[in-house]
């Protein structure tokens, strides 16, 4: 019989800090993951956190750990070479095969950016497998802007937003929330455009709002949901939604699912 | 096969099957109640069926013997994480309708909602259920609204009467501990109640606009989220891992899984902060909404079982069974 709490160890291949509390952590891993998938990451004695997949890759996936908690805390004193306990991955993930071939609009709040970053790395990769790839990503500040390498690499082949909420004087460039840049975005298909949404609750809420203020249909958005999980198999019962388990069903869900979630 | 014992010689038998089986009974813990000079009737392994309670109803439910309070599921030294020891006996669980059905709800989390549960299947291949019967409802109680009242799944029936224990027998295994030689076999049919006096009725048309009524609202007040509500729960399900490390020894700990609680803060904050369902009408809700709405909609049958124990220890006079029935003019409401 199978244990399903049971972890594997995972080597650190390689460590790079975004800012003082978010490091993305680049592990040894070998099998099948999706963009929006998470793993449980245990350091034994100190706990397990559910953390999404912000990279796949040969041979290994990247995992964007901010600093928040007793287990993150423990995580970031980590250093290549080290070894961190991994269960999964779970939950359904995007599935790439829905948007090709279509106009696709992903907005990112903060962290949100790490679960859809696959998707956004393979349509930068590939190109001429979407009509047209938009990205707007939004964070706090200048200082807690992630993935600024990938950003720069994904505007050879996207059309990328970068924003901030806010930024001292002198910053070039722009400064708003995600909401401001949602009109802003030219679609030549609205009925067909593909919109993925995920960051903190409040900013998916009001950017899914303004997507169907501009016309695209309830059915064109996806998002994906963070919510407390202990087991990350459909037990603990913390990430239950109605009849609906967030680590069994989710994270990544269709708005028109979505609508109905309410906690 | 049905027949009658002494109390004595029946507890002979238990003695021999003692030797390959823990057996669990409610208990009544003199003293132990919440109040001074109270009891409390809880499951605990028993010697002698003398010790069983079969007049009261237990506080607490036998879940605690599948899924214990706290089950550690690792003991970790430096970076091995080492599965505990299996129990190597078998288990027999005294246990009414009620609770039989309850263990079918945990089955149905622990064993069909997504993968097997290892840790709960080990424990659940074990045991074997004696039934016990109820000759009338005790208070709270409405089992024959949740269609609990009775069930045709237990391996024994027992009952107690003028010193004597009336034994209906449907197991094979179990009967060869018994070696009755020759016994006058008798028909010792279940107890099962057919009517409490509290009913609930359930709307057919309950969905999620019940959400919106005002009727949560006094539960912001009234419920102060100490959870015994989902502790004495037979079908509360909900854990938290919890890691730890030995005062000791900071190189060896162990990953333990706790009972959780949707009334008690924190149950839905993350990492950060962030969390769901801070006012306590909301927990009333979500806790309401799992036992008689959501989980049929996963299961096809509903999660409250009726056994009562919710109303029973909550310090506020909190009556699950009324809320139940205030949903009918809620969805009214909304409606």
């Amino acid at each position: 019989m199978e244990n399903i709490y049971m972890p594997f160890k995972s080597k650190i291949l390689n460590i790079k800090k975004h800012t003082e509390t978010d490091y993305t952590f680049r592990m040894e891993f070998r099998g099948e993951v999706k963009p929006g998938q998470f793993f449980e990451v245990s350091i034994p004695k100190f706990g397990e956190s559910p953390i999404s997949v912000s990279e796949i890759g040969n041979g290994y996936i990247d995992l964007t750990i901010r600093r928040v908690g007793v287990v993150t805390d423990v995580i970031h004193s980590f250093f290549v070479g080290g070894i961190l306990f991994l269960r999964g991955p779970y939950g359904n993930g995007f599935d790439v095969n829905l948007y090709k071939d279509k106009e696709i609009i992903v907005a990112a709040g903060g962290t949100g950016l790490a679960p859809v970053k696959g998707i956004v790395d393979y349509f930068a990769a590939h190109p001429q497998e979407s009509k047209k790839f938009n990205l707007i990503s939004g964070f706090k500040s200048p200082n807690d802007i992630l993935f600024k390498d990938d950003l720069k690499a994904w505007a050879e082949s996207i059309n990328v937003t970068l924003t901030v909420d806010s930024a001292e004087e002198g910053y070039s460039g722009n400064v708003g929330l995600i909401t401001k840049y949602v009109s802003g975005i030219p679609v030549e298909n609205i009925e067909e455009v593909q919109v993925i949404v995920v960051g903190p609750p409040i900013m998916m809420k009001f950017t899914v709002a303004e997507f169907i203020k501009k016309g695209v249909k309830e059915e064109n958005i996806w998002v994906s949901y963070e919510r407390k999980m202990c087991c990350g198999v459909g037990k603990c019962g913390h990430c239950k939604i109605d009849d609906t388990y967030i680590c069994l069903e989710g994270p990544v869900f269709n708005y028109m699912e979505a609508v109905h979630l309410v906690d | 096969m049905g027949f009658k014992l002494k109390i004595e010689k029946f507890d002979e038998y238990l003695e021999n099957l003692r030797r390959e089986y823990k057996v669990y009974a409610p208990v009544k813990l003199q003293g132990k109640g919440t109040f001074a000079d109270t009891d409390t009737i809880r499951y605990e392994e028993i010697k002698s069926i003398k010790e069983v309670e079969f007049n009261l109803k237990s506080d607490f439910s036998p879940k605690e013997i599948v899924l214990p309070i706290t089950q550690t599921l690792f003991y970790f030294t430096q970076d091995e994480c080492i599965e505990p020891k299996q129990e190597e006996k078998k288990i027999l669980i005294f246990l009414r309708s009620c609770d039989v059905h309850a263990m079918k709800r945990l089955d149905e989390i622990y064993l069909r909602n997504g993968n097997e549960d290892y840790y709960y299947k080990v424990l659940k291949d074990k045991v074997k259920f004696v039934l016990m019967g109820c000759s009338e409802s005790f208070e709270n109680c409405f089992c024959v609204s949740m269609g609990s009242n009775s069930t045709e799944d237990y391996e024994m029936y027992t009952r107690i009467q003028d010193n004597e224990i009336y034994i209906d027998c449907k197991s094979e295994e179990l009967m060869n501990y018994f070696k009755l030689g020759k016994t006058e076999e008798i028909e010792v049919v279940p107890e099962f109640v057919l009517t409490n006096e509290i009913k609930v009725n359930i709307p057919e048309n309950l969905d999620q606009r019940v959400f919106k009524s005002k009727m949560w609202d006094e539960y912001s007040s009234r419920c102060i989220a100490c959870g015994r509500c989902n502790f004495v729960c037979g079908t509360c399900a909900c854990f938290t891992m919890q890691d730890v490390f030995y005062k000791d020894n900071k190189n060896a700990g162990e990953r333990r899984r706790v009972w959780a609680s949707c009334h008690v803060d924190g149950f839905s904050d993350m990492a950060g902060g962030h969390g769901f369902r801070e006012d306590k009408k909301d927990r009333m809700r979500f806790k309401v909404m799992h036992k008689v709405y959501d989980f049929k909609k996963r299961a096809g049958y509903h999660m409250c079982i009726g056994c009562g124990r919710c109303d029973d220890i909550c310090p506020e006079y909190i009556s699950f069974s009324n809320c139940v029935n205030k949903l009918n003019r809620a969805m009214d409401e909304v409606e």
